[in-house]
């Protein structure tokens, strides 16, 4: 299996303060990674550095993507080549609506002009799996929207994108059994439609039953600690993250 | 393929266009009675509006500058030809326009839009008024579209004008006013007859072309009793090297139970002084809403004033402004609520970049006798970079209990996060800024005619082009 993202030795910081050291990390196409460690470990980090939040710098090291080094690219171009990052907490935007940004990404992405009638009937499938009030697609993006449905407006983003890999922060973080099975039912979708990738940042078990991990990297401050088979998390849920944590 | 976030880069040059005025008569430079005569002379005025012209100057000369705003020194007031006669007289047809104006206009699309939507239109260029035109079905219905002197010489409307001309806005009511009370020039006037509902929008575009000149139109409306009016004016003013002077005035008189609708979009070259002065008097049930987008200029001073004077009369306010670099924008609105009932509300957002300084001024009064009456006021500011400045000052004036008043300002800078966000999803840095602040001012636009609207993102798309960086 190809290699789609290749993380060597990436060190990164913000405001002076290093937070990654160093992380290597590589995802093939089509495997399920999941993202473990504990509280402040850096997972959110590694998951907006590699999307290219111009918020960290990278001080070390590279990330290749499709084989190309995109270290010093802007994140709409790396959204471009195909790189998603579902957001822990999405930023509410007023006065666009949902399906006008979601219509004006697509258009970015794929660089192609899609009819206003296409795009609403794949909006309004998407929104239907993800058992979301079509409603939503007229109101302003996230303005107002509960905490369970602006993680179902981000899992609807990665439908329609259909992006090469995504990265999902912690998208199961305060939702119910239910809203979670909804989920990760649109993430199912999205691996089995694009074959696609994914980097899963997550705390529990419930978001990954339907998903076949292929790998599990655990973060600890700031470095790649421990890797293992998808055998690892449940190792994780059951004894915690003492073991991978180095005292001083 | 399609752009959608960013709009089409509109050729800044559009706004800046000008023409020779070489065949054009200007006066001397500077304000003496015997100026102000030439110009009654020129214009022909009856007796009475010679007598206002020459009190009017006298008023000017002994007011003080304005000193509580935005600095005006750079402008010199003596040096702007205030008055500029153009060698056509009216034209009702569009082929009897002069060739070079002509293109200023096609350049602007205003036959295009007569053609479409519009019902008349009411082109400005430099003083006078060279394209009227008004529908038909308009003139049939009973209103009066024309230009305010032709229609200050015409019998039937004579009187009309004589008893309310300056009578809402007096020449001592601000130095500006009475420059504008001298040296007025051009300008609409619109009638409405009694239940008379205007399906289409009255609109006039204004417009300013040779150096140094000022523009002083006079805009004058009256509905009657039960009548209906939307009426746009739109400002547009190529660039050009010297100060230049906006001292217009806006009267509109709401008749009982009437509604008139009135927006504006001005985009004045950034080297203008825009001193303008709008207000509306309105009656027992009348509606005034006032859409204001402020873009150009240097310097802005303009709050449209409401006087709600009868029991249920109401007033909104919707206005935009944005500042960029070397802008001072000073908008916002005043409304007096000045009998029992009566309601207002007032929205506005502003954005500075670049520098630039945009600020709100608000004033609401209520007097002892509005009882019952409701004022709600809404601000937001948006600040895109850290060398720009936003301020707020709202004043209440409120002198019964028994009202029901509200406030609330938000002033913001465009967050890191949100740029991100929207990149995140393939939106170029520019793009997702754009984007950000066409969703601010999208509450605003929704309240434009389509066109304006589209004008109006289109500016946004303008003066965020190349902000970035």
């Amino acid at each position: 299996m190809s290699e789609l993202l290749k993380i060597n030795g990436l060190t990164a910081s913000a405001e002076e303060k290093e937070l990654l050291h160093g992380v290597e990390l590589t995802i093939g196409e089509g495997e399920t990674h999941v993202l473990m460690g504990p509280n402040g470990a850096g997972k959110s980090t590694l998951g907006s550095v590699i999307m290219g939040n111009p918020e960290y710098k990278v001080t070390d090291g590279s990330i290749l993507f499709d084989g190309n080094d995109i270290t010093a690219l802007s994140a709409d171009k790396r959204a471009k080549l195909g790189i998603f990052l579902s957001f822990q907490n999405p930023i509410e935007i007023p006065g666009i609506t949902l399906s006008e940004f979601l219509r004006n990404a697509l258009e970015q992405v794929t660089g192609k002009h899609l009819k206003l009638w296409d795009f609403k009937k794949k909006l309004k499938a998407a929104m239907e799996l993800l058992e979301m009030d079509t409603s939503y697609a007229d109101r302003d993006l996230n303005v107002g929207f509960s905490g369970g449905e602006k993680k179902k407006a981000e899992i609807l983003q990665l439908l329609i994108l259909e992006p090469k890999l995504a990265i999902l922060d912690e998208t199961d973080s305060g939702l119910d059994v239910d809203a979670v099975k909804t989920v990760s039912k649109g993430i199912e979708e999205y691996r089995s439609r694009t074959n696609g990738s994914l980097l899963v940042i997550t705390h529990n078990t419930k978001i990954l039953e339907a998903l076949n991990v292929d790998k599990t990297h655990i973060l600890a401050a700031g470095t790649v600690v421990a890797e293992g088979s998808g055998e690892l998390v449940n190792e994780v849920i059951e004894n915690g993250f003492e073991k991978y944590i180095v005292r001083e | 393929m399609k752009e959608k976030t960013q709009v089409a880069e509109i050729d800044r040059s559009l706004y800046d266009f000008r023409y020779d005025e070489n065949e054009r008569d200007f006066l001397d430079s500077g304000i003496t009675p015997e100026i102000i005569s030439e110009i009654s002379d020129e214009k022909n005025d009856p007796e009475w509006m010679r007598e206002f012209r020459q009190r009017s100057l006298e008023i000017y000369n002994k007011t003080p500058m304005v000193e509580w705003g935005p600095s005006i020194e750079g402008l010199n007031v003596d040096n702007i030809v205030t008055y500029i006669r153009q060698k056509s007289r009216m034209n009702t047809d569009w082929n009897d326009v002069p060739d070079d104006i002509k293109q200023t206009f096609e350049k602007l699309g205003i036959p295009q839009a007569e053609r479409e939507s519009l019902a008349g239109v009411g082109a400005q260029y430099d003083s006078e008024l060279v394209y009227h035109n008004v529908r038909q079905e308009v003139a049939e219905s009973g209103v009066v579209y024309t230009d305010l002197e032709s229609a200050m010489h015409d019998e039937r409307y004579a009187d009309l004008i004589k008893s309310h001309f300056m009578k809402l806005v007096p020449p001592t009511d601000h130095k500006f006013a009475a420059l504008h009370g001298a040296v007025w020039s051009g300008g609409s006037f619109v009638y409405v007859p009694k239940n008379v509902h205007l399906d289409i929008p009255l609109q006039s575009y204004f417009r300013l072309n040779a150096k140094g000149a000022g523009q002083f139109e006079h805009t004058l409306i009256i509905l009657e009793e039960g009548a209906y009016l939307h009426f746009i004016e739109g400002c547009s003013a190529p660039k050009y090297y010297e100060a230049g002077l906006h001292a217009g005035c806006v009267e509109l008189f709401v008749g009982k139970g009437a509604t008139l609708r009135y927006s504006t979009i001005e985009n004045w070259s950034k080297n203008m002084y825009n001193l303008n002065t709008k207000r509306a008097l309105v009656q027992e049930n009348g509606r005034i809403e006032w859409v204001s987008g402020s873009f150009g200029s240097h310097v802005s001073y303009l709050y449209p004033m409401s006087i709600l004077n009868g029991r249920g009369a109401s007033a909104e306010f919707t206005g935009i402004t944005f500042a960029g670099e070397g802008q001072n924008l000073d908008t916002g609105a005043k409304i007096v609520h000045n009998a029992p009932d009566t309601s207002s509300y007032m929205n506005t957002k502003s954005i500075s970049k670049s520098g630039g300084t945009s600020t709100f001024r608000s004033a609401v009064v209520v007097n002892e006798n509005a009882h019952g009456s409701k004022s709600s006021v809404s601000c937001e500011s948006l600040m895109l970079d850290r060398i720009s400045r936003s301020d707020t000052v709202p004043a209440m004036d409120i002198r019964t209990k028994h009202c029901d008043i509200g406030h609330e300002a938000k002033i913001g800078r465009i967050s890191d996060e949100s740029v991100f966000y929207l990149m995140s999803r393939g939106l170029s840095e520019e793009e997702a800024k754009a984007m950000i602040v066409r969703g601010f001012a999208d509450n605003v636009s929704k309240e434009l005619p389509l066109e304006y609207a589209m004008e109006m993102n289109n500016l946004i798309g303008l003066e965020m082009h190349g902000s970035i960086g």
